[in-house]
Protein backbone atom coordinates (compact mmCIF):
# COMPACT_ATOMS: atom_id res chain seq x y z
CA UNK A 1 0.00 0.00 0.00
CA UNK A 2 1.28 3.30 -1.14
CA UNK A 3 0.14 6.63 0.14
CA UNK A 4 0.84 10.11 -1.44
CA UNK A 5 0.98 13.13 0.68
CA UNK A 6 0.26 16.57 -1.31
CA UNK A 7 2.39 18.64 1.12
CA UNK A 8 2.30 22.32 1.42
CA UNK A 9 5.68 24.11 1.16
CA UNK A 10 6.86 27.45 0.91
CA UNK A 11 9.60 26.69 -1.73
CA UNK A 12 12.16 26.57 1.20
CA UNK A 13 10.60 23.99 3.90
CA UNK A 14 7.36 22.31 4.45
CA UNK A 15 4.51 23.74 6.59
CA UNK A 16 3.54 22.29 9.80
CA UNK A 17 0.01 21.49 7.75
CA UNK A 18 1.91 19.05 5.96
CA UNK A 19 3.33 17.12 8.84
CA UNK A 20 0.15 16.31 10.28
CA UNK A 21 -1.04 15.24 6.58
CA UNK A 22 2.13 13.08 7.39
CA UNK A 23 1.64 11.31 10.46
CA UNK A 24 -2.06 10.70 9.07
CA UNK A 25 -0.40 8.86 6.49
CA UNK A 26 1.76 7.12 9.16
CA UNK A 27 -1.24 6.40 11.06
CA UNK A 28 -3.02 4.49 8.06
CA UNK A 29 0.52 2.67 7.50
CA UNK A 30 2.10 1.76 4.13
CA UNK A 31 4.98 3.78 2.09
CA UNK A 32 4.66 7.33 2.07
CA UNK A 33 5.38 9.27 -1.08
CA UNK A 34 5.36 13.36 -0.60
CA UNK A 35 4.71 15.45 -3.70
CA UNK A 36 6.54 18.82 -3.91
CA UNK A 37 4.71 20.75 -6.57
CA UNK A 38 6.04 24.13 -7.47
CA UNK A 39 8.01 27.01 -8.91
CA UNK A 40 11.71 26.44 -8.27
CA UNK A 41 10.69 24.51 -4.83
CA UNK A 42 14.08 22.03 -4.75
CA UNK A 43 14.79 23.63 -1.82
CA UNK A 44 11.69 22.42 0.14
CA UNK A 45 12.18 18.76 -2.03
CA UNK A 46 15.29 18.28 0.14
CA UNK A 47 13.61 19.34 3.59
CA UNK A 48 10.25 16.71 2.97
CA UNK A 49 13.36 14.22 2.73
CA UNK A 50 14.29 14.55 6.17
CA UNK A 51 10.84 14.31 7.95
CA UNK A 52 10.79 11.29 9.83
CA UNK A 53 8.71 8.35 7.74
CA UNK A 54 8.89 9.63 4.22
CA UNK A 55 10.41 6.80 1.67
CA UNK A 56 10.67 9.08 -0.99
CA UNK A 57 9.89 12.79 -2.11
CA UNK A 58 8.72 13.69 -5.82
CA UNK A 59 9.64 17.36 -6.93
CA UNK A 60 7.58 18.36 -9.81
CA UNK A 61 9.61 22.01 -10.39
CA UNK A 62 7.88 24.15 -13.17
CA UNK A 63 6.07 27.31 -13.97
CA UNK A 64 2.62 25.79 -14.32
CA UNK A 65 2.68 24.86 -10.30
CA UNK A 66 3.87 28.46 -9.18
CA UNK A 67 0.74 29.92 -7.65
CA UNK A 68 -0.92 26.76 -6.45
CA UNK A 69 -3.77 27.02 -9.09
CA UNK A 70 -6.10 24.26 -8.90
CA UNK A 71 -6.61 23.28 -12.58
CA UNK A 72 -2.62 22.58 -13.05
CA UNK A 73 -2.30 20.72 -9.59
CA UNK A 74 -5.19 18.33 -9.73
CA UNK A 75 -4.06 17.46 -13.52
CA UNK A 76 -0.57 16.41 -12.09
CA UNK A 77 -1.75 14.52 -9.20
CA UNK A 78 -4.38 12.71 -11.51
CA UNK A 79 -1.80 12.00 -13.40
CA UNK A 80 0.06 9.66 -11.04
CA UNK A 81 -2.68 9.66 -8.36
CA UNK A 82 -3.63 6.12 -9.63
CA UNK A 83 -0.03 4.62 -7.80
CA UNK A 84 -1.90 5.34 -4.64
CA UNK A 85 -4.12 3.74 -2.23
CA UNK A 86 -4.63 6.90 -0.30
CA UNK A 87 -3.86 10.78 -1.84
CA UNK A 88 -4.00 13.23 1.39
CA UNK A 89 -2.85 16.53 1.86
CA UNK A 90 -4.04 19.31 5.00
CA UNK A 91 -7.32 21.01 5.33
CA UNK A 92 -5.69 24.42 3.81
CA UNK A 93 -7.06 27.10 1.60
CA UNK A 94 -4.94 25.56 -0.89
CA UNK A 95 -5.70 21.68 -0.01
CA UNK A 96 -9.28 22.35 0.24
CA UNK A 97 -9.33 23.63 -3.21
CA UNK A 98 -7.72 21.33 -5.78
CA UNK A 99 -8.20 18.04 -3.58
CA UNK A 100 -11.56 17.53 -4.27
CA UNK A 101 -10.80 18.65 -8.05
CA UNK A 102 -8.58 15.75 -7.69
CA UNK A 103 -11.48 13.24 -6.12
CA UNK A 104 -13.88 14.22 -8.77
CA UNK A 105 -10.82 13.44 -12.07
CA UNK A 106 -10.32 10.23 -10.48
CA UNK A 107 -13.74 9.29 -9.83
CA UNK A 108 -13.87 8.94 -6.07
CA UNK A 109 -15.43 10.54 -3.33
CA UNK A 110 -13.29 12.77 -0.76
CA UNK A 111 -13.29 12.34 2.35
CA UNK A 112 -12.74 16.14 4.32
CA UNK A 113 -11.24 17.45 7.34
CA UNK A 114 -10.26 14.30 9.13
CA UNK A 115 -9.88 14.23 12.50
CA UNK A 116 -9.27 10.49 13.21
CA UNK A 117 -8.02 7.51 11.55
CA UNK A 118 -9.84 4.29 12.26
CA UNK A 119 -8.64 2.02 10.02
CA UNK A 120 -7.32 2.41 6.22
CA UNK A 121 -10.77 2.81 4.69
CA UNK A 122 -12.75 4.41 8.11
CA UNK A 123 -11.88 7.46 9.44
CA UNK A 124 -13.28 10.39 11.68
CA UNK A 125 -14.50 13.55 10.74
CA UNK A 126 -16.05 16.73 12.31
CA UNK A 127 -19.47 17.68 10.52
CA UNK A 128 -21.83 20.40 11.30
CA UNK A 129 -19.17 22.78 12.78
CA UNK A 130 -18.18 20.30 14.93
CA UNK A 131 -21.01 19.40 16.96
CA UNK A 132 -21.03 16.02 15.88
CA UNK A 133 -18.27 13.44 14.61
CA UNK A 134 -19.13 10.75 12.21
CA UNK A 135 -17.43 7.69 11.70
CA UNK A 136 -17.06 6.96 7.46
CA UNK A 137 -16.06 4.29 5.35
CA UNK A 138 -14.87 4.26 1.90
CA UNK A 139 -15.30 1.60 -0.46
CA UNK A 140 -13.59 4.05 -3.39
CA UNK A 141 -10.29 2.27 -4.57
CA UNK A 142 -8.59 5.84 -3.49
CA UNK A 143 -9.22 7.44 -0.83
CA UNK A 144 -8.81 11.23 -1.19
CA UNK A 145 -8.63 12.47 1.90
CA UNK A 146 -8.19 15.94 3.90
CA UNK A 147 -6.50 15.95 6.97
CA UNK A 148 -7.10 18.62 9.72
CA UNK A 149 -4.65 20.46 10.87
CA UNK A 150 -5.15 19.93 14.48
CA UNK A 151 -5.51 16.60 15.29
CA UNK A 152 -2.59 14.34 14.95
CA UNK A 153 0.77 15.57 16.01
CA UNK A 154 3.13 16.47 13.26
CA UNK A 155 5.24 14.21 11.64
CA UNK A 156 9.14 14.95 13.03
CA UNK A 157 11.13 17.40 10.16
CA UNK A 158 14.25 15.24 11.16
CA UNK A 159 15.42 11.88 11.14
CA UNK A 160 14.23 10.60 7.59
CA UNK A 161 16.30 9.94 4.29
CA UNK A 162 14.07 9.66 1.51
CA UNK A 163 15.57 9.27 -1.83
CA UNK A 164 14.08 12.15 -4.16
CA UNK A 165 12.95 12.04 -7.98
CA UNK A 166 12.13 14.92 -10.07
CA UNK A 167 8.86 14.69 -12.23
CA UNK A 168 9.28 16.19 -15.59
CA UNK A 169 5.82 16.75 -15.94
CA UNK A 170 3.68 20.02 -16.73
CA UNK A 171 0.26 20.33 -16.29
CA UNK A 172 -0.40 23.88 -17.49
CA UNK A 173 -4.55 23.28 -18.17
CA UNK A 174 -4.39 27.53 -19.39
CA UNK A 175 -7.49 27.82 -17.45
CA UNK A 176 -6.33 30.28 -14.93
CA UNK A 177 -4.03 32.42 -14.43
CA UNK A 178 -2.77 34.30 -10.86
CA UNK A 179 -2.83 37.97 -10.89
CA UNK A 180 -1.49 39.71 -7.69
CA UNK A 181 -1.76 38.81 -3.27
CA UNK A 182 -2.33 41.08 -0.59
CA UNK A 183 -0.01 39.05 2.44
CA UNK A 184 -0.58 40.81 5.53
CA UNK A 185 3.35 41.17 6.95
CA UNK A 186 3.65 38.80 9.66
CA UNK A 187 5.81 39.74 12.71
CA UNK A 188 4.17 37.70 14.80
CA UNK A 189 3.49 33.36 14.53
CA UNK A 190 1.11 31.80 11.98
CA UNK A 191 -1.91 31.53 13.79
CA UNK A 192 -2.07 27.55 12.67
CA UNK A 193 1.50 27.45 13.63
CA UNK A 194 1.14 29.58 16.86
CA UNK A 195 1.92 27.87 20.71
CA UNK A 196 0.00 30.49 22.06
CA UNK A 197 -2.97 32.64 20.76
CA UNK A 198 -4.69 35.43 22.24
CA UNK A 199 -7.81 36.36 20.34
CA UNK A 200 -10.37 39.62 20.47
CA UNK A 201 -13.97 39.40 19.96
CA UNK A 202 -16.72 42.11 19.67
CA UNK A 203 -15.72 43.15 23.45
CA UNK A 204 -13.06 44.93 21.75
CA UNK A 205 -15.10 47.54 20.03
CA UNK A 206 -12.98 48.25 17.81
CA UNK A 207 -9.80 47.69 15.58
CA UNK A 208 -7.61 50.30 17.21
CA UNK A 209 -8.44 48.67 20.68
CA UNK A 210 -6.54 45.38 18.96
CA UNK A 211 -3.08 47.44 20.14
CA UNK A 212 -3.86 45.92 23.76
CA UNK A 213 -3.67 42.27 22.14
CA UNK A 214 -0.53 43.00 20.53
CA UNK A 215 1.21 44.12 23.60
CA UNK A 216 0.61 41.27 25.24
CA UNK A 217 1.31 38.81 22.24
CA UNK A 218 4.59 40.21 21.73
CA UNK A 219 5.62 39.08 25.14
CA UNK A 220 4.07 35.40 24.84
CA UNK A 221 5.36 35.66 21.60
CA UNK A 222 1.95 34.51 20.26
CA UNK A 223 -0.40 35.08 17.34
CA UNK A 224 -3.35 36.97 17.03
CA UNK A 225 -7.04 36.03 16.20
CA UNK A 226 -10.66 37.25 16.28
CA UNK A 227 -13.72 36.06 16.16
CA UNK A 228 -16.15 36.16 13.32
CA UNK A 229 -17.86 38.96 14.95
CA UNK A 230 -15.05 41.43 15.00
CA UNK A 231 -14.11 40.45 11.67
CA UNK A 232 -17.69 41.21 10.67
CA UNK A 233 -17.75 44.77 12.38
CA UNK A 234 -14.96 45.22 10.44
CA UNK A 235 -12.47 45.41 13.39
CA UNK A 236 -9.72 43.10 11.54
CA UNK A 237 -8.77 41.15 8.61
CA UNK A 238 -10.87 37.61 7.80
CA UNK A 239 -7.12 36.25 7.96
CA UNK A 240 -7.44 36.85 11.55
CA UNK A 241 -10.55 34.91 11.96
CA UNK A 242 -10.73 32.17 14.25
CA UNK A 243 -13.54 29.27 13.85
CA UNK A 244 -15.84 26.87 11.40
CA UNK A 245 -15.20 29.68 8.52
CA UNK A 246 -11.77 30.49 9.71
CA UNK A 247 -8.79 28.58 10.98
CA UNK A 248 -8.93 25.89 12.94
CA UNK A 249 -6.15 26.46 15.63
CA UNK A 250 -5.16 24.20 18.67
CA UNK A 251 -2.49 26.01 20.52
CA UNK A 252 -0.79 24.67 24.17
CA UNK A 253 -2.74 28.32 25.42
CA UNK A 254 -5.68 30.42 23.56
CA UNK A 255 -6.84 33.40 25.41
CA UNK A 256 -9.89 35.01 24.36
CA UNK A 257 -10.46 38.42 25.63
CA UNK A 258 -14.33 39.62 24.92
CA UNK A 259 -15.12 36.33 22.87
CA UNK A 260 -18.69 35.24 23.61
CA UNK A 261 -18.62 31.84 22.74
CA UNK A 262 -20.37 30.99 19.72
CA UNK A 263 -20.65 27.71 18.55
CA UNK A 264 -18.69 28.76 15.14
CA UNK A 265 -16.06 30.50 16.76
CA UNK A 266 -15.65 27.55 19.47
CA UNK A 267 -15.92 25.12 16.69
CA UNK A 268 -12.02 26.39 15.61
CA UNK A 269 -10.51 26.50 19.24
CA UNK A 270 -11.65 24.06 21.08
CA UNK A 271 -9.04 21.72 20.93
CA UNK A 272 -6.29 24.40 22.65
CA UNK A 273 -4.48 22.64 25.63
CA UNK A 274 -5.20 25.51 27.89
CA UNK A 275 -8.14 28.20 26.99
CA UNK A 276 -8.36 31.18 29.29
CA UNK A 277 -11.69 33.34 28.85
CA UNK A 278 -11.66 37.28 29.57
CA UNK A 279 -15.26 38.61 29.26
CA UNK A 280 -17.37 41.02 31.79
CA UNK A 281 -20.32 38.76 31.21
CA UNK A 282 -20.18 36.17 33.47
CA UNK A 283 -23.23 33.74 31.85
CA UNK A 284 -20.89 34.17 28.32
CA UNK A 285 -20.95 30.53 27.04
CA UNK A 286 -17.07 31.06 26.62
CA UNK A 287 -16.82 30.12 30.09
CA UNK A 288 -18.19 26.20 30.18
CA UNK A 289 -14.99 25.65 27.46
CA UNK A 290 -12.80 27.60 29.60
CA UNK A 291 -10.11 26.18 31.70
CA UNK A 292 -9.84 29.34 33.52
CA UNK A 293 -12.23 32.62 33.50
CA UNK A 294 -11.85 35.49 34.63
CA UNK A 295 -15.16 37.81 34.64
CA UNK A 296 -13.30 40.99 34.18
CA UNK A 297 -13.44 44.18 32.19
CA UNK A 298 -11.06 43.44 29.24
CA UNK A 299 -10.40 47.28 29.31
CA UNK A 300 -8.82 46.87 32.62
CA UNK A 301 -7.78 43.45 32.54
CA UNK A 302 -5.79 43.14 30.04
CA UNK A 303 -3.37 46.06 30.28
CA UNK A 304 -2.98 44.51 33.94
CA UNK A 305 -2.26 40.97 32.57
CA UNK A 306 0.32 43.17 30.08
CA UNK A 307 2.20 44.53 33.27
CA UNK A 308 2.65 41.05 34.93
CA UNK A 309 3.93 39.26 32.24
CA UNK B 1 -25.22 34.89 -20.28
CA UNK B 2 -26.92 32.55 -18.14
CA UNK B 3 -26.03 32.19 -14.13
CA UNK B 4 -26.70 29.04 -12.90
CA UNK B 5 -27.25 28.80 -8.87
CA UNK B 6 -26.88 25.65 -6.59
CA UNK B 7 -28.31 25.59 -2.92
CA UNK B 8 -28.64 23.24 -0.41
CA UNK B 9 -31.13 22.44 1.80
CA UNK B 10 -29.29 22.29 5.49
CA UNK B 11 -30.28 22.78 9.06
CA UNK B 12 -30.62 26.49 9.61
CA UNK B 13 -27.54 28.01 11.30
CA UNK B 14 -29.49 28.93 14.83
CA UNK B 15 -30.58 25.53 15.44
CA UNK B 16 -28.42 23.47 18.32
CA UNK B 17 -27.53 20.40 16.69
CA UNK B 18 -28.69 17.32 18.60
CA UNK B 19 -26.78 13.62 17.84
CA UNK B 20 -29.67 10.71 18.16
CA UNK B 21 -29.10 8.61 21.13
CA UNK B 22 -28.76 5.22 18.53
CA UNK B 23 -25.54 7.35 17.27
CA UNK B 24 -27.38 7.04 13.41
CA UNK B 25 -27.15 10.79 12.84
CA UNK B 26 -28.54 13.99 14.15
CA UNK B 27 -31.76 14.71 14.84
CA UNK B 28 -33.85 16.60 12.15
CA UNK B 29 -37.64 16.18 13.51
CA UNK B 30 -39.13 19.41 13.81
CA UNK B 31 -35.85 21.21 13.03
CA UNK B 32 -36.21 24.27 10.91
CA UNK B 33 -34.35 24.32 7.66
CA UNK B 34 -32.81 26.89 5.19
CA UNK B 35 -31.23 27.83 2.26
CA UNK B 36 -27.67 27.13 3.24
CA UNK B 37 -26.08 30.25 4.07
CA UNK B 38 -23.16 30.47 1.91
CA UNK B 39 -25.76 29.51 -0.79
CA UNK B 40 -27.81 32.79 -0.28
CA UNK B 41 -24.39 34.48 -1.09
CA UNK B 42 -24.24 33.22 -4.27
CA UNK B 43 -27.49 33.77 -5.02
CA UNK B 44 -27.61 37.52 -4.08
CA UNK B 45 -24.38 37.68 -6.34
CA UNK B 46 -25.86 36.26 -9.29
CA UNK B 47 -28.79 38.16 -8.84
CA UNK B 48 -26.20 41.65 -8.56
CA UNK B 49 -24.83 40.34 -11.66
CA UNK B 50 -28.37 40.49 -13.48
CA UNK B 51 -29.32 43.84 -12.18
CA UNK B 52 -25.93 45.07 -13.44
CA UNK B 53 -26.84 43.84 -17.13
CA UNK B 54 -24.38 41.29 -17.16
CA UNK B 55 -26.36 38.46 -17.21
CA UNK B 56 -29.68 37.92 -18.75
CA UNK B 57 -31.08 34.81 -16.34
CA UNK B 58 -30.88 33.25 -13.12
CA UNK B 59 -31.35 29.82 -12.95
CA UNK B 60 -31.61 27.67 -9.17
CA UNK B 61 -30.97 24.23 -9.24
CA UNK B 62 -31.12 22.37 -5.55
CA UNK B 63 -30.48 18.27 -5.39
CA UNK B 64 -32.34 16.31 -2.70
CA UNK B 65 -35.49 15.33 -1.59
CA UNK B 66 -39.42 17.34 -2.48
CA UNK B 67 -38.74 19.66 0.23
CA UNK B 68 -36.03 21.70 -1.55
CA UNK B 69 -38.44 23.60 -3.48
CA UNK B 70 -38.96 25.66 -0.64
CA UNK B 71 -35.16 26.74 -0.94
CA UNK B 72 -36.14 27.12 -4.50
CA UNK B 73 -38.69 29.34 -3.78
CA UNK B 74 -36.64 31.28 -1.35
CA UNK B 75 -34.13 31.99 -4.17
CA UNK B 76 -36.84 32.66 -6.86
CA UNK B 77 -38.17 35.18 -4.08
CA UNK B 78 -34.81 36.58 -4.02
CA UNK B 79 -34.75 37.63 -7.64
CA UNK B 80 -33.98 34.22 -9.25
CA UNK B 81 -35.87 33.83 -12.70
CA UNK B 82 -36.40 30.20 -12.71
CA UNK B 83 -35.79 27.14 -10.83
CA UNK B 84 -34.70 23.33 -11.38
CA UNK B 85 -35.22 20.76 -8.64
CA UNK B 86 -33.49 17.00 -9.17
CA UNK B 87 -35.39 15.11 -7.24
CA UNK B 88 -34.44 12.15 -5.08
CA UNK B 89 -34.90 10.67 -1.38
CA UNK B 90 -31.95 9.01 -1.11
CA UNK B 91 -28.78 10.73 0.44
CA UNK B 92 -26.70 12.83 -2.14
CA UNK B 93 -23.28 13.16 -1.50
CA UNK B 94 -20.72 15.68 -2.84
CA UNK B 95 -19.79 13.77 -6.24
CA UNK B 96 -23.30 13.01 -6.84
CA UNK B 97 -24.33 16.19 -6.71
CA UNK B 98 -21.63 17.18 -8.85
CA UNK B 99 -22.34 14.92 -11.28
CA UNK B 100 -25.70 16.29 -11.50
CA UNK B 101 -25.10 19.30 -11.90
CA UNK B 102 -22.37 19.18 -14.58
CA UNK B 103 -25.75 17.74 -16.65
CA UNK B 104 -27.72 20.34 -15.45
CA UNK B 105 -24.84 23.21 -16.41
CA UNK B 106 -24.69 21.14 -19.72
CA UNK B 107 -28.14 21.75 -20.65
CA UNK B 108 -28.60 24.81 -19.84
CA UNK B 109 -25.20 26.36 -21.09
CA UNK B 110 -24.56 28.79 -18.05
CA UNK B 111 -21.12 30.60 -18.29
CA UNK B 112 -21.12 31.31 -14.59
CA UNK B 113 -22.04 28.97 -11.93
CA UNK B 114 -21.86 30.12 -8.06
CA UNK B 115 -22.61 27.96 -5.05
CA UNK B 116 -21.52 28.35 -1.10
CA UNK B 117 -18.13 27.50 -0.44
CA UNK B 118 -19.52 24.74 1.90
CA UNK B 119 -22.77 23.73 3.13
CA UNK B 120 -22.86 24.09 6.83
CA UNK B 121 -24.15 20.34 7.51
CA UNK B 122 -21.89 18.23 6.09
CA UNK B 123 -19.01 20.67 6.52
CA UNK B 124 -17.29 19.21 3.20
CA UNK B 125 -16.44 22.20 0.48
CA UNK B 126 -16.32 19.78 -1.98
CA UNK B 127 -19.25 20.18 -4.74
CA UNK B 128 -18.00 23.15 -6.35
CA UNK B 129 -14.54 22.07 -6.80
CA UNK B 130 -15.91 18.71 -8.32
CA UNK B 131 -18.09 20.29 -10.91
CA UNK B 132 -15.81 22.20 -12.43
CA UNK B 133 -13.45 19.34 -12.71
CA UNK B 134 -16.06 17.04 -14.30
CA UNK B 135 -16.78 19.52 -16.66
CA UNK B 136 -13.70 20.84 -17.48
CA UNK B 137 -14.16 23.90 -15.87
CA UNK B 138 -11.88 26.81 -14.35
CA UNK B 139 -13.07 27.28 -10.48
CA UNK B 140 -12.30 30.74 -8.48
CA UNK B 141 -13.25 29.31 -4.83
CA UNK B 142 -13.56 31.30 -1.59
CA UNK B 143 -14.18 34.15 -3.42
CA UNK B 144 -14.57 37.54 -2.10
CA UNK B 145 -15.03 39.81 -4.66
CA UNK B 146 -16.12 39.16 -7.98
CA UNK B 147 -15.63 41.12 -11.81
CA UNK B 148 -17.18 39.53 -15.28
CA UNK B 149 -15.03 40.52 -18.07
CA UNK B 150 -15.08 39.60 -21.60
CA UNK B 151 -14.40 35.62 -21.67
CA UNK B 152 -12.92 35.97 -18.11
CA UNK B 153 -13.45 36.69 -14.48
CA UNK B 154 -10.99 37.98 -12.00
CA UNK B 155 -11.95 37.00 -8.57
CA UNK B 156 -10.17 37.96 -4.89
CA UNK B 157 -9.95 34.82 -3.06
CA UNK B 158 -9.06 34.37 0.50
CA UNK B 159 -6.91 32.52 1.40
CA UNK B 160 -4.51 31.40 4.68
CA UNK B 161 -2.41 34.32 4.59
CA UNK B 162 -4.52 36.99 2.80
CA UNK B 163 -6.27 37.63 -0.42
CA UNK B 164 -4.94 36.41 -3.90
CA UNK B 165 -6.45 37.58 -7.10
CA UNK B 166 -6.80 35.11 -9.97
CA UNK B 167 -8.50 35.51 -13.82
CA UNK B 168 -10.42 32.42 -14.87
CA UNK B 169 -12.06 31.41 -18.11
CA UNK B 170 -15.57 31.84 -18.51
CA UNK B 171 -17.39 29.38 -18.50
CA UNK B 172 -16.04 29.04 -14.80
CA UNK B 173 -17.37 27.56 -11.60
CA UNK B 174 -17.60 29.98 -8.57
CA UNK B 175 -17.98 29.12 -4.80
CA UNK B 176 -18.82 32.39 -2.04
CA UNK B 177 -16.95 33.35 1.10
CA UNK B 178 -18.74 35.21 3.15
CA UNK B 179 -17.09 38.78 2.72
CA UNK B 180 -18.84 38.45 -1.10
CA UNK B 181 -21.45 40.46 -0.34
CA UNK B 182 -24.37 41.19 2.27
CA UNK B 183 -27.21 39.08 1.46
CA UNK B 184 -30.97 41.14 1.35
CA UNK B 185 -33.91 39.45 2.42
CA UNK B 186 -36.87 39.34 0.50
CA UNK B 187 -39.72 41.48 0.16
CA UNK B 188 -43.39 40.37 0.42
CA UNK B 189 -44.48 41.24 -3.16
CA UNK B 190 -41.25 39.49 -4.30
CA UNK B 191 -42.20 36.58 -2.25
CA UNK B 192 -45.70 36.49 -4.04
CA UNK B 193 -44.24 36.50 -7.37
CA UNK B 194 -41.91 33.68 -6.83
CA UNK B 195 -45.04 31.40 -6.55
CA UNK B 196 -45.68 32.34 -10.28
CA UNK B 197 -42.28 31.34 -11.32
CA UNK B 198 -41.61 27.96 -12.46
CA UNK B 199 -39.58 24.95 -11.03
CA UNK B 200 -38.84 22.02 -13.34
CA UNK B 201 -38.59 18.82 -11.86
CA UNK B 202 -35.88 15.77 -13.33
CA UNK B 203 -35.17 13.05 -11.19
CA UNK B 204 -31.34 11.79 -11.34
CA UNK B 205 -32.33 8.93 -13.82
CA UNK B 206 -33.66 11.16 -16.02
CA UNK B 207 -29.88 12.93 -16.22
CA UNK B 208 -28.47 9.73 -16.40
CA UNK B 209 -26.90 10.07 -13.11
CA UNK B 210 -25.98 7.09 -10.56
CA UNK B 211 -26.27 8.82 -7.39
CA UNK B 212 -25.42 5.61 -5.24
CA UNK B 213 -23.09 6.67 -2.07
CA UNK B 214 -19.38 5.57 -1.60
CA UNK B 215 -18.84 6.31 1.55
CA UNK B 216 -20.69 4.53 4.18
CA UNK B 217 -21.55 6.49 7.95
CA UNK B 218 -20.57 3.99 10.66
CA UNK B 219 -21.84 6.01 12.75
CA UNK B 220 -22.59 9.61 14.41
CA UNK B 221 -21.41 10.60 18.04
CA UNK B 222 -21.24 13.58 20.15
CA UNK B 223 -17.87 15.39 20.03
CA UNK B 224 -15.93 14.84 23.55
CA UNK B 225 -17.07 17.15 25.91
CA UNK B 226 -14.54 20.08 27.62
CA UNK B 227 -15.14 20.49 31.14
CA UNK B 228 -15.29 23.08 32.32
CA UNK B 229 -12.74 24.70 34.47
CA UNK B 230 -12.75 27.42 37.11
CA UNK B 231 -12.99 30.94 37.56
CA UNK B 232 -10.34 32.97 38.88
CA UNK B 233 -10.95 36.30 40.64
CA UNK B 234 -8.00 38.44 39.61
CA UNK B 235 -5.26 38.88 37.03
CA UNK B 236 -2.47 38.08 39.64
CA UNK B 237 -4.19 34.68 40.23
CA UNK B 238 -4.71 34.14 36.49
CA UNK B 239 -0.83 34.54 35.40
CA UNK B 240 0.32 32.37 38.77
CA UNK B 241 -2.22 29.31 37.61
CA UNK B 242 -0.83 29.83 33.43
CA UNK B 243 2.70 29.60 35.34
CA UNK B 244 2.46 27.02 38.02
CA UNK B 245 -0.40 25.07 37.24
CA UNK B 246 -0.84 24.65 33.39
CA UNK B 247 2.68 25.72 33.01
CA UNK B 248 2.14 27.26 29.45
CA UNK B 249 3.68 30.08 30.22
CA UNK B 250 6.82 31.12 31.94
Amino acid sequence: MSILVVAEHDNSSVKASALVAIAAAQAIGGDIEVLIAGAGCAAAGETAAKVAGVNKVLVADNDAYSHDLAENIAALIVEIGSNYSHILSATTASGKNFMPRVAALLDVAQISDISGVVSEDTFERPIYAGNAIATVQSTDSIKVLTVRGTAFDPAAADGGSATIENLDIAKDEGLSSWDKEEIAELERPELTAASIIISGGRGMQNGENFALLESVADKLGAAIGASRAAVDAGFVPNDMQVGQTGKIVAPDLYIAVGISGAIQHLAGMKDSKVIVAINKDEDAPIFQVADYGLVADLFKAVPELDALL
Amino acid sequence: MKVLVAVKRVVDYNVNIRVLGDNTGVDLNNVKMSVNPFDEIAIEEAVRLKEAGTAEEVIVVSVGASACQEQIRTALALGADRGILVETEEEVQPLAIAKVLKAIVDKEQAQIIITGKQAIDGDNSQTGQMLAALAGLSQATFASELQVGDGTATVTREVDAGLETITVKLPTIITTDLRLNEPRYASLPNIMKAKKKTIDTFTPEDLGVDVTPTVKTLKVTPPSARQAGIIVESVEELVDKLKNEAKVIS
